[in-house]
């Protein structure tokens, strides 16, 4: 267009240029598009703001819809979660089962999952990921029979067991497409400069492989975080997951619902707050595999 | 090793042979790695799933009840009889987990292809949309049973005061016979559409550009682009999230108990067959009786797993 007008002012032209090559549809698009999309965050965002406004509102003032948005906020449901109910304990607990059982597996995990990578172990990458498919009550019911005959319901060493059942395959899922797409190449030229197999793998492949054990790490904690079913049969009273602690605080008579929701949020931000500075390695994580075929 | 070596080869000792004693153990590892590697977890994972299920599967032919440590009889087959002529229980958890999963599904999945395109293109904000999506996705399925319950509670909830204010009267929600499912799938749409977003984004970035393209150029619009373009090349990614999402959505058990406690609800509104088969196990100690319940679901998951790779592998062909 350009070419065929030279002789026009130069200061006109670009915007009709502009103006042309973005017809109607594509500029409603835009501002549907903006429209939709700050919908979906709302509809994400809301409950969860919903959530935390609750917490900081007296019974009274949850009870009183008038009292929506505007309210004198309390700090008095965390001091009575964090204090009364003694859920320091239940977040120690939280954390350590959940730290345990991850470490445990990325131990057990990384190498399982390299192996099965490199030799293509097919047959038995299915046993693993069996796993993820089995409803976690069918194996409650056995491990609940054989330990609570060895009277070890209730123990750390228990819960994170159980765990470590829902983080290992996992791990071996991520870590599997993790080593499938990094080069052979590099441990072969390695080998051949008189590295062992084993050394190549140490050496080369595991510091390659750091921010993909990441992603399976952050990913397996916040699931074992998270869980709640396997903590509700196997836990005990010194034990008591916060998911499990939360659950708790509905089984009386009346709600509190002020206490309910500082609960329901302190079990929920510190998960947030991984996920905030992780953002990537959890994508990375859930869609790992994914699109493959 | 290094007393045999004469003084003074360092040098050939630091790129020679190993230790002779480690160097037998290293030379075996290294031979066996892939069985050395992988036996550990194999094995523990073996000894808790194997054992599990071939102990459910005896467990589903006994009259196990009562006490773990009580004895028990076998009764061959009872147990599965008793269960798949339940019409009362068993045959409307199978009903609830389908129509849970399949509703959720189709829910979580269109919506999930609509906001992966909206946020297809890069866009100003992106990252702050892509940290809501996240949330919702991490946060804990009990605690967000929790906070729907204060927002969809009849009297007091956020739910039925939006409703108010745009005239329409107020739902029961969970509380609610009939609408206690419903909500329920509501939850778990808003909680697990993010999850399929995430994967259909990263198909659809890994897509190539020049189908779409070549589309355009011969005038092609965008909705015939996305249906005879996009969506059969994002075919085997779509089935692939369904996979994740339905194994996952057939063994809801986290809100489903956090809302409506044991049973699913004084008239098991919401209880599918994990919430079924946990009361069974847990609430009612008939172990027996769950694990035939157990055996039946297990095999729900595997049947509709295997038809969906099954779909998978005509699709990507």
């Amino acid at each position: 267009m350009t070419v065929a007008t030279p002789n026009q002012t130069s200061a006109a032209t670009p915007q009709v240029i502009r103006r042309r090559r973005k017809p109607l549809p594509t500029r409603l698009y835009k501002v549907f598009r903006v429209v939709a999309l700050i919908v979906v965050v709302l509809f994400l965002i809301a409950p969860l703001f919903w959530m935390l406004l609750a917490s900081f509102k007296t019974n009274v003032d949850i009870y009183d819809t008038g009292k929506a948005l505007f309210f004198s906020p309390t700090g008095e449901n965390y001091a009575n979660v964090l204090q009364r109910n003694n859920y320091f304990v239940f977040i120690f607990n939280s954390f350590w089962v959940a730290f345990v059982s991850t470490a445990l597996s990325i131990v057990l995990g990384v190498p399982a999952a390299y192996a099965m990578s490199r030799f293509t172990m097919h047959r038995s990458a299915l046993v693993v990921l069996m796993a993820r498919v089995i409803p976690g009550v069918s194996l409650l019911v056995p491990w609940y029979y054989v330990f609570s005959n060895l009277r070890m319901v209730g123990k750390f060493e228990v819960l994170i067991l159980s765990h470590m059942f829902v983080a290992l395959p996992l791990i071996v899922y991520i870590m599997m497409s993790y080593f499938d797409s990094l080069p052979l190449e590099l441990e072969e030229s390695a080998q051949v400069d008189g590295l062992t197999p084993i050394g190549a793998f140490r050496l080369i492949t595991l510091p390659l492989a750091v921010s993909g054990i990441a992603t399976a790490g952050i990913l397996s904690f916040i699931f074992s975080w998270n869980n709640f079913m396997f903590a509700l049969v196997l836990s005990g009273s010194n034990t008591k997951t916060l998911p499990v602690a939360i659950f708790d605080f509905v089984s009386y008579a009346s709600i509190d619902w002020g206490g309910l929701m500082a609960a329901a949020t302190v079990v929920t931000i510190p998960i947030m707050i991984i996920a905030l500075f992780t953002q990537k390695y959890i994508v990375s994580g859930l869609t790992a595999g994914a699109t493959k075929g | 090793m290094s007393v045999t070596n004469a003084p003074g080869s360092a040098p050939a000792r630091s790129a020679g042979r190993p230790p002779s004693m480690g160097g037998n153990f290293s030379a075996w590892s290294n031979r066996h790695r892939k069985w050395l590697f992988a036996a550990p977890a194999m094995i523990f994972v073996g000894v808790l799933i194997v054992f599990p299920l071939a102990w459910t599967l005896y467990l589903s032919l006994t009259d196990s009840q009562g006490s773990v440590r009580a004895a028990t009889e076998f009764i061959g087959l009872e147990n599965y009889l008793t269960v798949l002529t339940d019409t009362e229980r068993f045959w409307p958890a199978v009903g609830r987990t389908l129509s849970f999963t399949g509703v959720a599904l189709v829910c979580e999945v269109v919506l999930g292809m609509c906001v992966a395109l909206l946020l297809w293109r890069p866009f100003r904000g992106e990252k702050w949309v892509r940290v809501a999506i996240l949330l919702p996705l991490v946060a804990t399925p009990v605690a967000v049973g929790m906070m729907w319950r204060l927002i969809f509670d009849p009297n007091i909830g956020f739910a039925n005061q939006l409703l108010g204010m745009v005239g329409i009267p107020a739902q029961p929600w969970l509380s609610g016979q009939d609408t206690a499912l419903g909500t329920t799938i509501f939850m778990d749409v808003w909680q697990w559409t993010p999850m399929v977003v995430l994967i259909l984004l990263a198909g659809l970035t890994s897509l190539s550009d020049e189908p779409d393209e070549a589309a355009r150029v011969d005038g092609a619009n965008s909705f015939q682009r996305f249906f005879y373009i996009t969506l059969p090349l994002m075919m085997p990614t779509v089935i692939v999230a369904i996979l994740l999402r339905g194994i996952d959505a057939l063994k809801t058990f986290d809100i489903l108990y956090a809302t409506k406690g044991k049973g699913g609800g004084s008239f098991h509104e919401v209880e599918t067959l994990n919430v079924y088969a946990y009361g069974l196990s847990f609430d009612y100690n008939q172990y027996g009786l769950s694990s035939a319940v157990l055996i039946l679901f297990f095999m729900i998951i595997i049947g509709s797993m295997w038809l969906l790779t099954m779909r998978k592998k005509a699709v990507s062909k």
